[in-house]
């Protein structure tokens, strides 16, 4: 019982990680309709980033919130080789977001390396009803659900997020309006940047990162957040816990090296079962 | 307060535009009336700064909303946001005056402007371009798939916020009838060029503009 509530609690943490990955994708895809595939690569130059930041003897926080700002700047960047131009297919954009994943990769080596790089997260174990959970897993729920809390607000409640909405509602109307939307697209970039490096400086101590991390930390994401249609944050969240739980499991219970292909198994198995059931409710 | 001279506008190799020119006068109402594929839509678009012109000028003093055709409203947004964002150019955001003018509006403010009739979406299209507090408007084709009832309580509506308010407009209507009651002069474009031009009093009888858009007796006895 007490080791299944600990795999419960290490999944719950992973699948934040995976859902705020998710929402980076979420946030650039209701902006601007394009799927970002570099939103792995953030988490990964966020992690870097703020191993290199530790070794040269910042403090931690200020560390992880300066990596956090690189990889938004890294975001926007990706933004604007892939939007910049107005009228750039949203097709052209996706396949350009791919080529700048491919080559950050080796960007990474030749800054970083090919080994794996980890630091430490926050020490030390909470015991809760003699359930004992490591610190760093309760960092990462605490920062994610922040980031969901904060993002729910900013669309839902402000004047600009309901402008960022806009721009994918109808971008031709957007620009009648007098929005920039290209500007707005890199807005978008620039956060999903963010939440990737998020993301990224929070996995790290659990889990160490190589260059190629990007690709499991983007399938898991973007399997998270196709769970809520790529638009909606909360379904991504969801999408985002019952891969980690089923990770955690599967690990805890059967063999680490299955994790990943059972949990996306489960939520292929979901998402078929939710297309059905839309279907019939169609119908 | 708005001068279109000579102007060309080009879709690769099809002319849309060919050397149009017109005029609207502050606190003016004008319509451009002509069939399908005229060039009407494309020659707002330019005004607005959509499109570029391959040649020509537009003179723009004061600020210009636009009421595109097809009412091109944020469907996942409510009837509140989509007014709200209407200002984004200007500071003031409350959208109390567009409810004064369309108090049916009031009632339906928090649902999705995706879910509301034809013609409530385009009251909310008409209202969020008026959020910008134009000096002149320009609307294409409110007329599109209403019902003769709806399209004449709008226009109704907004020939009155013209004259109480000064506001300029600048009507692209393919229901000629409609555009030629509400404003007192108008241009008549055909195959990118303006064909016509005058009072609508005087449009309305002439024979050719009858026997074009008005439908000729038939229609005058209906």
């Amino acid at each position: 019982m007490t080791l299944l509530a600990e795999y419960l609690a290490a999944g719950i943490s992973t699948g934040c990680a995976f859902a705020l990955v998710a929402t980076g994708f979420v946030v650039v895809h209701r902006v601007t309709g394009v799927v970002n595939f570099a939103q792995g690569t953030y988490a990964v130059v966020g992690g870097m980033v703020a191993y290199s930041l530790l070794a040269h003897g910042l403090p931690h926080v200020a560390a992880e919130a300066l990596a956090v700002v690189v990889s938004g700047l890294v975001g926007l960047l990706v933004g604007l080789v892939a939007i910049g131009r107005r009228g750039t297919p949203v097709l052209a954009s996706l396949i350009i977001t791919v080529g700048l994943a491919i080559l950050a990769y080796a960007l990474e080596i030749v800054i970083w390396g090919d080994l794996p790089l980890s630091y430490d997260g926050l020490p030390g174990v909470v015991t809760i009803a003699s359930i004992s959970v490591q610190r760093q897993y309760l960092l990462v729920t605490a920062a994610a659900i922040l980031a969901f809390a904060g993002l729910v607000t900013f669309f839902n409640w402000t004047y600009l997020g309901k402008a960022l909405t806009a721009c994918f509602s109808n971008p031709y109307a957007a620009r009648l309006i007098g929005i920039d939307v290209t500007r707005m697209g890199l807005i978008a970039f620039g956060l999903g940047g963010a939440l990737g490096g998020l993301a990224g400086v929070l996995i790290t101590p659990l889990r160490s990162i190589t260059f190629d991390a990007d690709v499991g930390i983007a399938i898991n994401g973007f399997a998270a957040a196709i769970f809520g249609g790529l638009v909606r944050p909360g379904a991504a969240l969801a999408g985002g816990l019952v891969l980690g739980i089923t990770e955690a499991l599967v690990a805890g219970y059967y063999r680490a090296s299955y994790q990943s292909g059972i949990a996306l198994a489960v939520m292929l198995t979901l998402m078929v079962w939710q297309a059905r059931r839309r279907a019939g409710e169609e119908a | 307060m708005l001068e279109v001279s000579n102007l060309v506008v080009r879709y690769g190799a099809a002319t849309a535009l060919d050397g149009v020119s017109l005029a609207v006068a502050r606190g003016e109402m004008v319509a451009i009336i002509g069939p399908n594929g005229a060039g009407k839509s494309t020659l707002l678009n330019t005004v607005s700064g959509l499109l570029r012109p391959a040649a020509g000028r537009v003179r723009m003093e004061g600020r210009l909303g636009h009421v595109p055709e097809g009412r091109q409203l944020f469907a996942e947004l409510t009837v509140d946001d989509n007014l709200r964002l209407g200002a984004w150019q200007v500071r003031v955001r409350d959208p109390g005056p567009v409810y004064e003018l369309f108090p049916q509006l009031l009632p339906l403010r928090r649902r999705l402007a995706g879910t509301l009739s034809g013609g409530e979406q385009q009251m909310v299209a008409v209202g969020r371009a008026l959020m910008s507090r134009p000096d002149l408007l320009a609307a294409d084709e409110l007329s599109l798939g209403l019902a003769p009832r709806v399209v004449e309580t709008i226009a109704r509506h907004l020939g009155q916020h013209c004259r109480e308010t000064g506001m300029g407009l600048l009507l692209v209507e393919q229901n000629a009838r409609l555009a030629l009651d509400l404003c007192p002069r108008a241009y008549v474009l055909e195959a990118g060029r303006i064909v016509m031009s005058g009072s609508s009093e005087e449009l309305s009888r002439s024979p050719d503009i009858r026997a074009a858009f008005l439908g000729g007796a038939i229609e005058e006895s209906v």
